[in-house]
């Protein structure tokens, strides 16, 4: 038989049937996340025909997006188109018998932080989920993919998808990683090198010693932001530290049933010798902490770095976007990264909110304090991470060094709730998209890694982490 | 969903790189819980000035590309979250087609999946026809589905490809889920294999 990527073994033992020549299958789905704010029409769509969901039990219902996340949790959202959202998700879940984690239930959160951390994510599954992050489950081992409202539809009523192949690409991350350097630098670093376009049409499997070395969760900021260049799924092959990590998880197969599913999660992997479409090489060795400068994820920068120019990029489309881009970042080209004042710091969001991000935040802060005139916010993943960083100690340093500690939610990732920037405003954020607004209209937001984040917030402008580390490599 | 088949109009060049859906439906349109008012919001922070008249430099502002039913984009259209109200918007506001070099995944089914027509070509030939139909006078196309081109003011016939999948549903206005359903008992009798092997799935 011909060798198979990672990605063939997942598309073919989901192949119902070929639906055509050219690559068309109807594709099996296992799992499915549903959230309150890309999923109403698709339920009136079920309600219009008179159709049942097939599998109810498949999908798990998540109010995240538009929730508030004050310190005090309420059921409660201000806004009222966000609060009918939360309703009506609510009465969907009911009548379609969709298990519904709503805003006060102990084990809400961002989705793509909840549907692992309950295990009910496995290794092998195919999920297609109506948020585009959905990409994350790959640290699993999972193949996860974004589709929108029609295509939930689709999948309640069926369980499937008409599905096209895509291109498989490899990209191998050499490692080790230098100290101070994390997850969120290799996907960012990734993005720079082949564009916001550069996956698209593709699945891209990580691997190298470098992907080997991380953690679950660090994993699961590389497979999630792997869609900000355009990859329609992004994974690695699953390995001890994924089943150490699903293991205690409240819905991971137990007993024999679980040795039974370790051992098929092993042959989930890229045989020897199967064909890539495309390989990229990283060398994590050589990275440095990367920020965004621009309003594309591609536009991005070492902290060592500068502002670009304009003037020195020769294609005139590509030149037209990074001026509008310093126009709407006031930026001037040549500034240095690290001179520039911050007003806003927020560590959240699906990319970097669970609770070895918070560890890493907390490990840089060292007793000193937000800068005056920064905002600093920390929104976790979950109402079970919020917990847990409790207990650690985490939120009370972080409390004391000047940040806001709130209740899980997407908040300001994409500020569909009240955590709205003002224009102007001047983030540095642990999120995965700067596009222009995304965290209020006329706000300007730079991505990079949570210790980064606080560094930025401490020093009142973006800061290079690496300089604290060295002066205290414990933390 | 409307049928595609052949379809005459005005066409609308917007060609910057890496039109994001935050900025083709941003979010303040999404709140609701159905599809209602979303040609208000489509491209609302280009479309409109921040006192909430029209802003009158935007191309869709403009006559002729105010009634454009076609629009001519750059690389990566639709980059970006899931959200399909940016594809209910466009076609709320009238769009059948979009030409372009390359659209972002999830928004080109979405548009599949809404009737949207989305034709792949090389960026110097939607470079050329981007400089076309910015001309008032030579704004008018035609695209017929069937036939696979594009028939420019001029009299230029470009072709394109489709995958004949996606083309038939366009052509028929079939609903996806009905389609689907058709094939149910292959999907049971997939659903047990699938669990007989993997109990774990179920
Ligand atoms: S945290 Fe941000 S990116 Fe993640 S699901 Fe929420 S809005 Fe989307």
């Amino acid at each position: 038989m011909a060798p198979k990527t990672l990605y063939d073994k997942h598309i073919d033992s989901h192949t119902i049937r070929k639906l055509d020549e050219h690559g068309h299958v109807l594709l099996y789905i296992d799992r499915q996340v549903a959230n309150e704010y890309t999923s109403p029409q698709a339920f009136s769509g079920l309600r219009e025909a008179g159709r049942k969901v097939r599998r109810p039990s498949a999908t798990l219902g998540v109010v995240d997006h538009v929730n508030p996340t004050a310190p005090r949790r309420t059921a409660e959202v201000a806004d009222a188109g966000g609060a009918r959202q939360v309703s009506y998700f609510g009465r969907n879940c009911e009548d379609f018998g969709i298990e519904l984690f709503d805003i006060l239930d102990g084990r809400q959160g961002i989705e793509h932080v909840v549907a692992p951390e309950q295990g009910f994510i496995l290794p092998g599954m195919v999920v297609a989920a109506g948020d585009s992050h959905t990409t994350t489950y790959g640290a699993l081992g999972a193949f996860g993919f974004g589709i929108g409202t029609s295509e939930i539809e689709h999948v309640l009523a069926t369980q499937t998808l008409a599905y096209k192949k895509l291109k498989a690409m490899r990209v191998v991350v050499n490692g080790p990683l230098a100290p101070g350097v994390t997850s969120k630098d290799v996907i960012m670093a990734l993005i720079g090198r082949i564009g916001a376009s550069g996956a698209s049409g593709y699945a891209i499997e990580f691997s190298g010693s470098a992907i080997d070395d991380l953690s679950v969760e660090a994993r699961m900021t590389i497979c999630n932001m792997a869609v900000e260049a355009g990859a329609r799924g992004a994974f690695m092959a699953p390995d001890e530290k994924v089943y150490a990590y699903l293991a205690d998880k409240p819905r991971a197969p137990k007993g024999e049933m679980w040795e039974r599913a370790v051992a098929h999660w092993r042959t989930l992997y890229s045989d020897p010798g199967a064909r890539f479409d495309r390989e990229v090489t990283l060398e994590a060795g050589e990275l440095a902490p990367m920020v965004t400068w621009g309003t594309s994820p591609d536009q991005v920068v070492s902290i060592e770095g500068r502002v670009p120019d304009p003037a020195g990029e020769p294609d005139p489309l590509r030149r037209m976007d990074m001026q509008r881009a310093l126009r709407y970042m006031d930026l001037a080209p040549g500034t240095r990264l690290d001179a520039l004042p911050i007003t806003h710091a927020f560590i959240g969001s699906c990319t970097n909110s669970r609770i070895e991000d918070l560890r890493a935040a907390a490990g840089v802060l060292r007793g000193r304090k937000v800068a005056p005139g920064v905002r600093a916010m920390i929104v976790p993943g979950s109402t079970p991470v919020k917990r847990q960083a409790e207990e650690e100690g985490l939120a009370r340093q972080f409390i004391d060094a000047g940040f806001e500690w709130r209740q899980s939610g997407c908040s300001m990732c994409l500020a569909m709730n009240d955590d709205v920037l003002a224009p102007g405003d001047r983030c540095a954020s642990s999120t995965n998209r700067n596009f222009e607004g995304r965290q209020g209209a006329g706000a300007r937001t730079h991505l990079m890694s949570p210790a980064m984040v606080v560094e930025a917030a401490i020093a009142g402008r973006l800061a290079d982490v690496r300089t604290a580390h060295a002066a205290n490599p414990e933390a | 969903m409307e049928p595609f088949t052949r379809e005459q109009g005005v066409a609308a060049p917007l060609l910057s790189a890496n039109i994001d859906t935050d900025v083709i439906m941003p979010k303040q349109f999404l709140k609701g819980i159905d599809r209602a008012g979303l040609d208000r919001g489509v491209f609302h922070d280009l479309r409109f000035l921040p006192e909430g008249g029209p802003n009158p430099e935007f191309v869709l502002n403009r006559a002729p590309w105010r009634d454009a039913r076609f629009l001519v984009v750059g690389p990566n259209f639709g980059c970006g979250s899931s959200r399909e109200h940016a594809v209910w918007g466009l076609r709320q506001l009238g769009i059948r087609a979009l030409i372009g070099s390359s659209f972002a995944g999830i928004f080109f089914d979405n548009c599949q999946r809404n009737g949207v027509l989305l034709i792949e070509l090389d960026q110097e030939r939607v470079g050329e026809i981007g400089e076309w139909v910015s001309e008032a006078g030579s704004a008018t196309l035609e695209i017929d589905l069937p036939a696979q081109t594009i028939t420019l003011a001029n009299g230029v016939v470009v072709a394109f490809d489709i995958d004949g999948l996606r083309k038939d549903v366009l052509i028929s206005g079939l609903d996806a889920i009905d389609r689907t359903l058709t094939m149910s008992d292959r999907i049971e009798r997939f659903e047990a294999r699938h669990f007989a092997d993997q109990p774990w799935l179920a």
